[in-house]
């Protein structure tokens, strides 16, 4: 049995300083279940992700919503939650669990100014022995990865803001990006460093914001208001939680989760016509080009230059903007999974890519170390 | 604002005891030989549970490393400051800061040799002729 994405939706985006988190998730999943043509006595399954502490995310945003689920996902794997959620989901309907699961998520790190550098992991347990260096959380751990890349294939600055200059092109497209006006390389290489080799333009937005994805059975998805995207294959991985014990600074776990997706589709890179990928630095980004094999290890440099991935490009990517440019709340990747949707059913206006038949969506968490890919279709 | 410092529990307060007075100890596994970091109770390579505390030379080269300029509150009077992902000559790799060197002059490759410093006692890495 197929399954498919039936709602995608947008909470408020940017600075939403007057709203709760759980608020957000709410309007955000009234908007998808919506747009899907569903009602919340119709969701019997829930995924959240939770964060920031929260107990029970599941049972609290079900109850939150009214909704008493006979399926439930709180998986937190960092920013690529959302997309594992989609995966999950997609079993348990095809197993017959459920039949129609609602994926949430909402931060407000920007109005409450959460995300500071040091918080991720306490001094205590394993993360001791990285904590007590001071290696900003998590943008040193990228910066790590990135001058490794460097050394090993000879990859430039200028590569890494090929990335940032393409996203902002697309979040130019995008009324509800949150950074719009155009930039160029010598704008990135000239904005200040956060951790060498990564400068300010290399690094995601802060901002509040949240999303909902409603996933439905095969049978559900033949009578509602959207064209069904369907979920045509996935896959997950995670290989390390602290940096230290990542095996290859080089490899992201895209590279597992990605050939799983691939292989459950029974499709190739080559013949992805959009491409949504999980962009918390522009490291993230060639890292993962190349994990999900749409280029040669070591070859992203060459592979993003030229602007090859900016509107009108060979390689359409991260056409709503991006972390970079668009919207960045902490996990990013659900927005990964909206995004394609848009883009397969047709509705993204002047960032539209032409005739886009297949999408693919990477979610990226912690610090390289967890992935989530979904191959997506239309009719 | 204070530092993060370590908290030793039952499984890494050896390693900080070892710090303390002087030495760089890791686990060795007695089942497979590999060395393990961090500490544990168990060998992640091979599921062993028979590890063994060994002292080691220290010596190893840069993995990698980032200059920090925008540090965490607590760190950002130390900033520019080099990080730097250390392997050690017994296969592992650690976290640690590099002192005693320009941070324009760290390359990717450099040998380094470690340093025992600071106040708690923090295993930081130097170069190495």
């Amino acid at each position: 049995m197929r399954v498919a994405i039936a709602g995608v939706a947008e909470s408020d985006l940017g600075e939403v300083p007057g709203k709760t988190v759980l608020q957000m998730q709410g309007e955000a999943a009234l908007a998808a279940l919506a747009d899907a043509g569903l009602q919340l006595r119709d969701v019997d399954g829930i995924a959240t992700a939770g964060g920031e502490g929260i107990y029970a995310p599941g049972m609290l945003m079900a109850e939150y919503l009214g909704v008493q689920p006979r399926y439930t996902d709180s998986t937190n794997i960092g920013g690529a939650s959302f997309v594992a959620h989609a995966g999950h989901a997609t079993e348990a309907i095809r197993s017959g669990q459920c039949n129609v699961v609602l994926i949430t998520y909402a931060s407000r790190q920007r109005s409450q100014r959460t995300r500071a550098l040091g918080s991720i992991g306490a001094a205590s347990g394993p993360l001791q022995f990285e904590r007590v260096w001071g290696l900003p959380a998590p943008v040193g751990a990228y910066a790590l990865a990135a001058n490794r890349h460097m050394h090993e294939y000879g990859t430039r600055p200028e590569h890494l803001a090929e990335v940032a200059v393409a996203t902002r092109k697309w979040a130019g497209l995008n009324p509800r990006a949150f950074l719009r006006d155009p930039i160029t390389i010598a704008d990135v290489l000239a904005s200040r460093w956060i951790a060498e080799p990564l400068h300010l333009l290399d690094c995601c937005l802060v901002t509040d914001g949240g999303g909902a994805v409603v996933i439905v059975s095969e049978e559900r998805a033949r009578d509602l208001a959207q064209p069904p995207i369907w979920i045509l294959g996935h896959g997950e991985a995670h290989t390390h939680l602290g940096i230290a014990s990542m095996p290859d600074l080089t490899t992201t776990p895209a590279a597992l989760s990605g050939r799983r997706a691939f292989e459950t589709a029974g499709l190739r890179p080559e013949e992805i016509d959009v491409v949504e990928v999980y962009d918390s630095f522009t490291i993230t980004v060639l890292l993962t080009l190349e994990a999900l094999g749409f280029c040669g290890p070591g070859e992203s440099g060459a592979f993003v230059s030229g602007q090859r991935t900016a509107p009108g490009g060979e390689f359409p990517m991260n056409t709503n903007g991006g972390g970079l440019s668009y919207c960045h709340p902490g996990m990013y990747g659900i927005f990964t999974m909206i995004e394609a949707a848009r883009q397969l059913r047709g509705e993204c206006g002047p960032r539209q890519v032409e005739g886009a038949r297949l999408a693919l969506a990477n979610g990226t968490g912690g610090v390289l170390s967890s992935a989530a890919t979904l191959v997506l279709g239309r009719d | 604002m204070e530092k993060p410092y370590p908290v030793p529990d039952a499984e890494t307060a050896p390693f900080w005891d070892a710090v303390a007075a002087g030495r760089l100890d890791l686990q060795r596994c007695r089942s497979c030989r590999r060395h393990v970091f961090y500490p544990r109770s168990l060998c992640p390579h091979c599921g062993g549970l028979d590890l063994e505390w060994v002292t080691v030379s220290g010596r190893g080269t840069v993995y990698s490393f980032t200059v920090v300029h925008r540090a965490p509150a607590e760190f950002q009077a130390e900033a520019p400051y080099v990080v730097a992902l250390v392997e050690l000559e017994e296969g592992v790799r650690i976290l640690t800061r590099l002192v005693d060197v320009e941070p324009a002059a760290v390359r990717v490759a450099m040998p380094v040799e470690v340093t025992l410093r600071g106040e708690p006692r923090l295993p930081y890495f130097r170069p190495r002729p």
